[in-house]
């Protein structure tokens, strides 16, 4: 029988690499300054020019949401390679070794996972204050444990497995045999993690910088700002909140078919891994 | 029996660690609360009474103590922005998010549990197909959106309800409860979704089973079997979810409220965040905790008594 192709993998490629393109775009070309203000051009509906509209400041909102998507990817991008970084190292270190450490260190991850990371979030910028640079930071940190949980399960199964044996029969060294030997192997396991945390990390920039406390008014536009500050002109200028709140949820819909396609099954995972708890 | 109690005693420890946690993470931050108190008039001696007032010339251990035991008690601490009592703030504030939350929570039960078996039961059908993509759109769209495009077409062109003007329980029950269909909804939709995706596939999965194929064997009808047998073993890992989803909806409604203009609990979080009046943050971090660390030992405790492979273990 042949397999039938990955639909939701190709669709979940094929929009986000629309997207990315025209973020890209967007940092080096938007067809009119996203911060240019206008009192002529006030809130006038999509047009020719204006293909998504313009603000109550005259502002063009699709140069707007291209560079507020820029900021929200990019924010993604360093938060996500933050936790994937530090979580993995953690995870295989963990999984790898097994005993007291690894033990400890999960029941920390089952600590931290149990809240919501919108909260946690809130916390930490309750004390540290906000901006760009400590968003990155604090969902780094946040997403850290999912990745190290991911990791964990993948290096603690592969662990026993012949190929590891052999190697270190033969006397490989255990940082080699972790990262040259076992990693390669967990690949799609962590690309999907990856396309995962993506899609948290914009959609939790997105939903700080609509709570105003993510990114600064003063740094740059970010999705979440636009749709926040839309709301005051819901009425008069329908198309601002529709844009950017359109913009975050292609960013998320492209991520989750990735992760989906992948395999990677985030519900089940989280279900079946209470289900062993208990059983045990 | 033994088995409950030696839950809620490692529930009582862990709400402690929390505390800690909890007391430790404002102790830290940089900077004296009563210049910021002061402001433009803090002269020392100022300074020094007002911490004298507050307390903050204690060891931190003591202060600790001093602050725990007045939680349980109920007396939270005074306001620095508003220099009342954070229990007065509070009142009536955590009733609104528990409202909030409750529909919510209620909503994606009714949606989705009869919509997930439905599909399950028609799967790989066209119909099914189409839903199932709907689903993965609906939720991939964050709920503060839905907030906005809810209270554009209802609140702005049907005038179903008047965006921002939010009436309270007492002046008119039937109005507040009408007022909060719509941001439950919103945090509901994108919820269901996940959970009709849980449920659909763990009962396609379990579908498949030897036992299905027995129970149809002596005579059952579909839908018997898919209720009596299915149904039963397919629900177990939902329910876990619906534990998380509950503290989702939680940490949700804190968004949503921000959307709908409800002064609720988590509006109260968001301004004391950003005005930086910390005795309330830490009020509402500790609750919404308690509530989080609460579902999931619920969660955990009925799971043994839902999944009988367990409690007669």
């Amino acid at each position: 029988m042949r397999k039938s192709p990955n639909y939701n993998l190709i669709a979940g490629c094929s929009l986000t690499a629309v997207t990315v393109s025209v973020i890209v775009l967007g940092f080096f070309w938007t067809p009119f300054d996203p911060d240019a203000m206008s009192p002529i051009k006030k809130s006038i509906g999509p047009c020719l020019s204006h293909f998504l509209g313009t603000d109550n400041f005259g502002r063009d909102i699709l140069s707007r949401v291209m560079e507020g998507a820029g900021t929200t990817l990019s924010i993604a991008f360093f938060a996500v390679s933050i936790g994937a970084t530090f979580g993995t190292l953690i995870g295989g270190l963990t999984g790898y070794f097994g005993g007291v450490a690894d033990e400890i260190v999960m029941r920390i991850n089952d600590a931290v996972t149990a809240f919501p990371s919108i909260l946690l979030a809130l916390v930490v910028v309750s004390i540290t204050g906000t901006g760009k640079e400590i968003i990155i930071i604090v969902l780094g940190i946040l997403f850290i444990p999912s990745f190290a949980r991911v990791v964990r399960g993948e290096f603690a199964k592969q662990r026993n497995m012949d190929y590891v044996r052999n190697a270190k029969l033969m006397g490989v060294r255990h940082t080699r045999i972790m990262f040259v030997h076992i990693l390669p192997n967990i690949g799609p396991v962590l690309l999907s993690s990856i396309a995962i945390g993506f899609n948290n990390a914009v959609l939790a920039e997105a939903s700080m910088s609509f709570l105003g406390v993510g990114i600064k008014p003063s740094e740059s536009a970010s999705l979440g700002r636009i749709l926040l500050e839309s709301q005051s002109y819901l009425f008069s200028a329908p198309w601002q909140a529709l844009s950017a709140g359109c913009a975050i949820s292609i960013l998320i819909l492209g991520f989750a078919l990735i992760s989906e396609g992948l395999g990677y099954r985030r519900v089940w995972r989280t279900a079946t891994k209470r289900r062993r708890k208990v059983d045990a | 029996m033994k088995y409950i109690l030696k839950k809620v005693a490692i529930f009582l420890i862990t709400l402690l660690g929390i505390s800690v946690l909890v007391f430790l993470a404002f102790q830290i931050i940089p900077g004296d609360p009563t210049t910021r108190m002061l402001g433009t008039q803090a002269t020392p001696e100022k300074v020094a009474l007002l911490r004298e007032q507050l307390g903050l010339n204690e060891p931190a251990v003591l202060r600790y103590f001093k602050w725990l035991v007045g939680f349980v008690k109920g007396d939270y601490g005074t306001s620095y922005s508003y220099n009342i009592p954070v229990s007065e703030l509070l009142s009536g504030k955590i009733a609104i998010t528990a409202a909030l939350s409750g529909i919510s929570f209620i909503m994606v039960l009714v949606i989705s549990l009869p919509l997930g078996v439905i599909l399950a039961r028609f799967a790989h059908s066209i119909p099914d197909r189409i839903i199932s993509v709907l689903n993965q759109i609906i939720m991939s769209i964050p709920a503060f959106f839905i907030g906005i495009i809810f209270t554009y077409v209802f609140g702005l062109i049907f005038k179903l309800f008047t965006p921002g003007d939010f009436i309270p329980y007492a002046e008119d029950p039937s109005k507040f409860w009408s007022f909060l269909v719509f941001p439950a909804l919103a945090i509901a939709l994108p919820k269901s979704a996940m959970v009709i995706k849980l449920l659909r596939s763990s009962m396609v999965k379990e579908m498949s089973e030897d036992y299905v194929r027995t129970a149809y064997s002596r005579g059952n009808s579909r839908w018997q079997v898919l209720s009596r047998h299915v149904m039963r073993n397919a629900i177990i890992p939902v329910i876990t979810f619906l534990a998380v989803t509950l503290v989702d909806i939680i940490a949700g409604s804190i968004i949503i409220e921000q959307v709908f203009a409800i002064p609720g609990m988590g509006r109260l979080l968001l301004a004391s965040i950003i005005g930086r009046d910390l005795p309330v943050v830490q009020t509402i971090i500790m609750i919404i905790s308690i509530a989080v660390i609460s579902v999931n030992y619920i969660a955990d405790i009925s799971y043994k008594y839902i999944d009988p492979r367990i409690r007669f273990r």
